[in-house]
């Protein structure tokens, strides 16, 4: 295997990992016991794994056919930027709209604040 | 060797895409389907990257942009009105 190809090999390893990484958010989708462990996993992993996969992508064209692709660049900005936010967004939703957390949770420190303010009410 | 690696790339994240569709399905609540169409659409993202690079074009690179702006626009929407009733007061 010359020196060219083991360049060119980089922009699929990157993919590869990325989506390793999707494939265990999955996982820990089906696995973990409630909403706020499952979004925990599928926002982060799959975050990570989905930046990884845009990135491989991204040196591929650059490295075989030397395009430098913007979009791809703004893909993963945007990913990266959005992905956490809507992830915190439906969590909130989730709490107002009073999802149980799972049994094995040791500690619920939102509930008396809530109460305090009385907004647990207003929802 | 590339092909090879992309297609086994491609094989796990449909794995992934079925468990996120299995958590759709069975999701005891609303917002537990909502973070899983959320991460649907971000697999369907990288799905796309590696479909482009499969057929060696850069012409699908637009869509993965728009497919990422229309997921968070989905969720955002989506968890508003599951907090305050309405979307747009």
């Amino acid at each position: 295997m010359s020196a060219r190809e083991l360049i060119e090999l980089i922009g699929p390893l990157f993919i590869f990992i990325g989506t390793i990484f999707t494939f265990l958010s999955a996982i820990g989708l089906i696995r973990l016991p409630d909403v706020y462990t499952r979004s925990h996993a599928a926002s982060k992993s799959t975050t990570l794994g989905v930046l990884c996969t845009l990135f491989g992508a991204f040196l591929f064209f650059v490295i075989t056919e030397e395009f430098v692709s913007i979009r791809l660049l703004l893909g993963i900005f945007f990913v990266f930027l959005t992905a956490p936010i809507a992830a915190h967004m439906i969590c909130r939703a989730a709490y107002r709209s009073n999802v149980e957390l799972a049994e094995q949770s040791v500690q619920d420190d939102l509930k008396p604040f809530l109460k305090e303010e009385g907004m647990k009410d207003q929802v | 060797m590339f092909d090879v690696m992309l297609y086994i790339a491609l094989l796990f994240i449909s794995f992934a895409m079925v468990g996120l569709v299995y958590r759709v399905i069975k999701g005891p609540s609303v917002p537990d389907r909502v973070i899983a169409l959320d991460g649907l659409g971000i697999n369907l993202v990288a799905t796309i990257a590696i479909l482009s690079i499969i057929l060696r074009t850069s012409a699908f690179l637009d869509i993965i942009l728009l497919i990422g702006i229309l997921a968070f626009i989905g969720t955002v929407a989506f968890a508003k009105y599951l907090e305050k009733g309405e979307i747009i007061e």
